[in-house]
């Protein structure tokens, strides 16, 4: 479907229809924008330009947020902070009231215990199969493969798709009486319930999640890979390296750039799973599913007595571990600095 | 050594070898992996309640089939029968009584059969259940749904773009104190998922008496971390002559960013329009938070009202879920080359 | 616990002196918002029901908002409640734990004797302790209990057990009955600490204290637990529900449809579903709770249509909810969602329920007949403000004992940790 601009048609004239429109917006803004350049001085004007997103983010998002870790001060189940008593850091100390911190069953808060070890486990066998799937998916599609268009397409469909409904595709799949067990049954073997092992259950949320994302690392990777001069293959085939060498030395250093990218953005998201995990397994069978967010949303939000103060002090401690995460990542992967800061 | 060839070679160059059939393979896998779990989503929404919890599932949606038999008023259901002498009919059912079951022969209503249950098959055909989907819209406002999930999708969408990309092209284009204070603060939030401050930002809203307002809705996610990120990661490679010819030209900084930027970041702002859309069009908790009359509702609010205390209507819930697949699908399918592309070049030129 | 809100006393003197403009010109019309949630088709004939009201009161407008249930009624609801930000009415199960948002009808209500009279032991699980309010009435009443499957019975040549049989009894009836007949369960149980508290109590847990404060670790609840940990060991009951959770409720439903399970311990709810999805399938009975030591009893339940304290038309929704109420007209209700009646003068004169099948009509019946014949207890932890919590205490702590996660021990000394911090945080 080669079709040229300005061959005619809807399609152009709808292009020009919107170009229009665009000019007129923004032509109608500047009514308000360059007065005030005139009045304030071009130094002024960045931050002009920051205001409405400054604004919203200071109210909707930073202001919650010191909200929070306010109300992680304070104790009760009153809605509004004014209600709640302050508590001082009575609910840290729940959280961290732990005999052994190698034995869940030690502590007060266990199952915030049991989240966190499975989000660490979550976190290191997401990330670490999604940046090996994307690469490899990448690197096939890097080749000189008919439909590549679609095939990119195929790939980045689930992007698309919204949390719940990943989750309600695989539990129709995986469920005792999904789609998966009667493959089983068809080539002989018993069904089996893959929601009713800690481990396959596990193994389960990460191929979903792996599935659900890919797509998003796979075009970032790809196109990392494009950037790569054909010159260099050229060079290293001439030095006389072999497929495994050129992209050791060639492909390899050269992506490390975005693959720092790609780490950071999947490491963030895989710590805040959530929904996903939520539908498809409830975090079950027992524990063995749970991950910190569930925890933060089931303490504080989807139960009957809604324990806001510990909801809101686990999330600090999220925000707090993550945070620190990035920032070792940003040092340890130095030559990536241009990428991110 | 076909491993190490497959990663090394940008390019087949010859004529199709092992790892042109491994390539292949694997893109085939993939298509399977990938939309098969859609496609059987899409094919359940059309089963019959019954058929839904049926195991072993059959692929196509079936139901079973009747049949009008000379005497009863009703529609009978057919069966093929295993006869004792070995033989197999199809013969109508009158009714089961315990362990056995009353038939006749469709073409001889005259003489009523007893046969043991356990020797009758029910004869079913593939009929696709479009009453999962035309029930639910009739008894709901689909039109009031559509149109506030469109109003939600579309200003949000255009909020968000504005906002973020003037904010982008600040951080990107001019060099100011406290700029990198702005930034480090803005990505931070990217730490904090918006399901563990939803009780804060709600009581924001209650005091700025949003509730039961599409504003509501619209307003608190314009102002992304991850949209700012983005568009000012991609702005960083418009080169800064482009911007100084301007301005010598007498443009103002507005002019600059609306003529001269934002075209050229068209590529980046495509991505977060995509995400945008997908972000809106998606969300379920929030506008279920803040809105509480119908005819606010956005659809994923309306159509999920399936989900009951005791029992959950999967045949409404399915259908219902593949109808909102349908616009982003729709979308994604028409935009799909810029899209992608747009996202290959944001992530190469970080 | 009451809550003070700001009042806002411009807008109210001015929509006075609007209303009173009004009443003075023209009929004006007052809208009135229903949060509402389905579990079937009741909303549409609850539908029905208000558009014949509607046409006597041309005053008032009924709009119904429906909404998921549990991220709209158990989550979202109680949010927009505790920030004045809520409905007129609302069809609720959380009774207890939202009473002080509830509005009493009655200083609208022309006849409140009639109210008492029909609804009067539920009336106590939605009032704040202590209270004389009327603040709704029960759109249904449910019971728990167990479907068996008697064609089942009927291929492996064992009689469903009658009379006082104990869940002991029971579960080796069922296991005979799987093993005859190649049924790959014996039982199932839907996953909620709701459904277990008849069996608990049945088998003489007593859950409250004297001072009547949750005290779960009795003999009887050991009991209990301890025969669902085995039951889970040896196969007896199905661990897709219970260990497979999918999700923090999950319904045993699908199993017994099927055919795939002996005796399925759920509630009345289901009777309208399975007339519909079993058809002629197999045949299918409700049998009277089994027994234990202590009584033999099921848990009641139910779902409630309640006024909101907040709404500016308090006379209104009491006219609304009076016609719903009226004997008639609930009687219909009832009648066409297959309901069990919370309505005491039709509990006695029974329900004329509208549905061909014999099965369901006898199903329904030896629910309600069911109502009465509860223990005392099980209406206590019904009636219990914190019930909730407590529920979902005994099921995610028993729910790991199944996987290995506790020990029994451990598990119940858990429940009564989470449930002594709950009601700690809830009274500070």
């Amino acid at each position: 479907m080669e079709r040229r601009e300005g061959s005619g048609g809807v399609g152009a004239l709808l292009g020009r229809a919107a170009r229009a429109v665009y000019a007129l917006a923004m032509t109608a803004l500047g009514v308000v924008m360059e007065p005030l350049q005139r009045l304030l001085g071009v130094r002024r004007m960045p931050w002009v330009f920051l205001l409405p997103n400054l604004l919203i983010f200071g109210v909707f998002v930073l202001f919650p947020v010191f909200l929070n870790a306010y109300v992680s001060l304070t104790g009760g189940t009153q809605l509004f902070p004014q209600d709640r008593p302050f508590v001082g850091l009575a609910n840290y100390e729940r959280l961290f009231d732990c005999r052994d911190f190698g034995d869940p069953n030690s502590c007060a808060e266990d199952r915030f215990w049991r989240a966190v070890r499975n989000t660490g486990t979550f976190v290191l066998f997401q990330v670490g199969g999604m940046v090996l799937i994307s690469l490899v998916t990448a690197l096939v599609l890097n080749r000189d493969v008919r439909f590549r268009g679609f095939f990119r397409s195929v790939y980045f469909y689930p992007v698309l798709l919204s949390p719940v409904v990943v989750a309600l595709i695989w539990k129709w799949i995986l469920q005792r009486d999904g789609a998966l067990n009667a493959l089983l049954v068809g080539v002989g073997l018993e069904p089996v319930n893959f929601l009713l092992d800690g481990r396959w259950a596990m193994t389960w949320v990460i191929a979903v999640s792996v599935w659900a994302h890919m797509g998003f690392y796979t075009l970032i990777l790809l196109a990392g890979l494009q950037s790569i001069p054909a010159e260099l293959y050229d060079a290293a085939a001439i030095d006389g390296a072999g497929g495994w060498r050129s992209f050791r030395n060639v492909t390899l250093p050269l992506l490390m750039p975005t693959m720092m990218v790609v780490l950071v953005l999947a490491l963030i998201r895989a710590f805040q799973t959530f929904d996903e995990v939520y539908v498809l397994t409830g975090g079950g069978p027992g524990t063995a599913t749970m991950m910190i967010v569930q925890y933060i949303y089931q303490t504080g939000f989807a139960t009957q007595v809604q324990r806001f103060g510990l909801a809101a002090a686990a999330s600090v401690l999220l925000g707090l571990v993550l945070l620190v995460a990035t920032l070792v990542q940003l040092r340890v992967g130095r030559g990536t600095e241009g990428h991110l800061a | 050594m076909s491993v190490a060839a497959f990663l090394g070679r940008r390019r087949g160059r010859r004529g199709p070898d092992l790892t042109d059939v491994l390539t292949y393979a694997y893109l085939a896998v993939g298509v399977v992996v990938m939309f098969g779990p859609v496609a059987w989503l899409v094919l359940s929404s059309f089963k019959t309640q019954s058929a839904l919890v049926e195991f072993p599932p059959s692929l196509l949606p079936t139901a079973p089939v009747t049949a009008q038999v000379e005497g009863y008023p009703q529609p009978l259901p057919l069966y093929d029968v295993a006869l004792p002498d070995g033989s197999t009919r199809r013969m109508a059912q009158v009714r089961r009584v315990g362990l056995e079951a009353q038939m006749v022969d469709p073409d001889d209503p005259g003489e009523v059969v007893r046969v043991p249950v356990a020797d009758r098959t029910e004869v079913r055909a593939v009929r696709f259940q479009l009453e999962n989907y035309t029930e639910p819209l009739r008894r709901f406002n689909f039109l009031t749904y559509l149109k506030n999930s469109v109003v939600v999708t579309v200003v949000a969408t255009l909020i968000t773009l504005v906002i973020n990309s003037m904010a982008a092209f600040a951080l990107a284009k001019y060099r100011f104190r406290g700029r990198n204070a702005v930034f480090l603060l803005i990505l931070a939030t990217l730490m904090i998922p918006l399901s563990v401050i939803l009780v804060p930002v709600y009581l924001v809203i209650v005091q700025v008496g949003w509730v039961n307002d599409l504003w509501g809705v619209i307003v608190p996610g314009a102002a992304t971390p991850t949209g700012v990120f983005l568009l000012r990661q991609y702005m960083l490679t418009i080169p800064d002559e482009l911007l100084d010819a301007a301005r010598i030209d007498g443009a103002s900084e507005w002019r600059i960013y609306w003529q001269v930027v934002l075209p050229l970041a068209a590529p980046a702002l495509a991505v977060l329009a995509i995400f945008s859309v997908m972000w809106r069009w998606n969300d379920f908790l929030w506008p279920l938070i803040v809105l509480t009359r119908s005819e606010y509702f956005t659809l994923q609010v309306g159509l999920n009202a399936f989900q009951g205390e005791l029992n959950v209507q999967w045949h409404y819930v399915l259908a219902m879920t593949v109808l909102t697949l349908l616009p982003i699908t729709l979308v994604f399918s028409f935009l799909q080359r810029f899209i992608t592309t747009g996202i290959a070049s944001t992530g190469v030129k970080g | 616990m009451t809550t003070t809100r700001t009042p806002r006393a411009w807008p109210r003197l001015l929509f006075a002196f609007a209303a009173l403009f009004t009443l003075a010109t023209a009929a004006a019309q007052v809208e009135l918002r229903m949060t509402w949630y389905d579990d079937g088709s009741e909303g549409q004939v609850l539908r029905d029901l208000l558009d014949r009201f509607e046409a006597e009161n041309p005053d008032v407008r009924v709009v119904i908002d429906t909404v998921p249930y549990a991220s709209g009624i158990l989550q979202s609801l109680p949010l927009q409640l505790a920030s004045g930000e809520g409905p007129d009415l609302a069809r609720v199960t959380d009774l207890g734990g939202l009473s002080e948002y509830f509005l009493d009808l009655r200083p609208h209500l022309s006849d409140p004797d009639y109210w008492e009279e029909n609804f009067g032991p539920f009336l106590n699980w939605m009032r704040p302790a202590g209270s004389d309010a009327i603040p709704g009435f029960m759109t249904q009443l449910t019971v728990t209990g167990p479907f068996v499957n008697r064609t089942l019975f009927d291929q492996a040549g064992v009689e469903v057990p009658a009379g006082d049989t104990t869940w002991e009894e029971w579960a080796e009836v069922t296991r005979q009955v799987a093993e005859a007949t190649g049924t790959p369960y014996a039982m199932v149980m839907d996953r909620t600490g709701h459904r277990l508290a008849g069996p608990a109590i049945s088998y003489g847990a007593r859950v409250f204290d004297e001072n009547g404060d949750v005290a779960i670790d009795d003999e009887g609840m050991r009991r209990m637990m301890q025969l669902m940990v085995d039951w889970h060991a040896d196969g007896t009951m199905n661990p897709d529900v219970w260990i497979g959770s999918q999700g923090t409720y999950a319904a045993g439903n699908e199993f017994f449809v099927n055919g795939q399970v002996v005796l399925y311990m759920s509630g009345s709810w289901q009777v309208g579903q399975f007339d519909q999805l079993i058809g002629d399938a197999f045949d299918w009975q409700v049998v009277p709770n089994p027994c234990g030591p202590a009584a033999c009893t099921g848990m009641p339940g139910g779902a409630a249509l309640v006024g909101i304290a907040d709404t500016e038309h308090p006379a209104e929704v009491a006219r609304v909810m009076e016609y719903l109420t009226s004997e008639e007209v609930l009687a219909e209700f009832y009648a066409r969602t297959l309901f069990i009646p919370g309505h005491l003068g039709l509990a006695e004169s029974g329900v004329d329920y509208v549905s061909d099948s014999q099965a369901a009509v006898d199903a329904l019946n030896v629910f309600a007949a069911q109502v009465g014949r509860l223990d005392p207890i099980a209406y206590d932890l019904q009636a219990y403000t914190y019930n909730r919590f407590v529920f979902d205490a005994m099921r995610d702590r028993l729910t790991q004992v199944f996987v290995g996660e506790l020990t029994l021990d451990e598990a119940i000394e858990r429940m009564q940790q989470d449930v002594d911090a709950a009601i700690a945080e809830a009274q500070q």
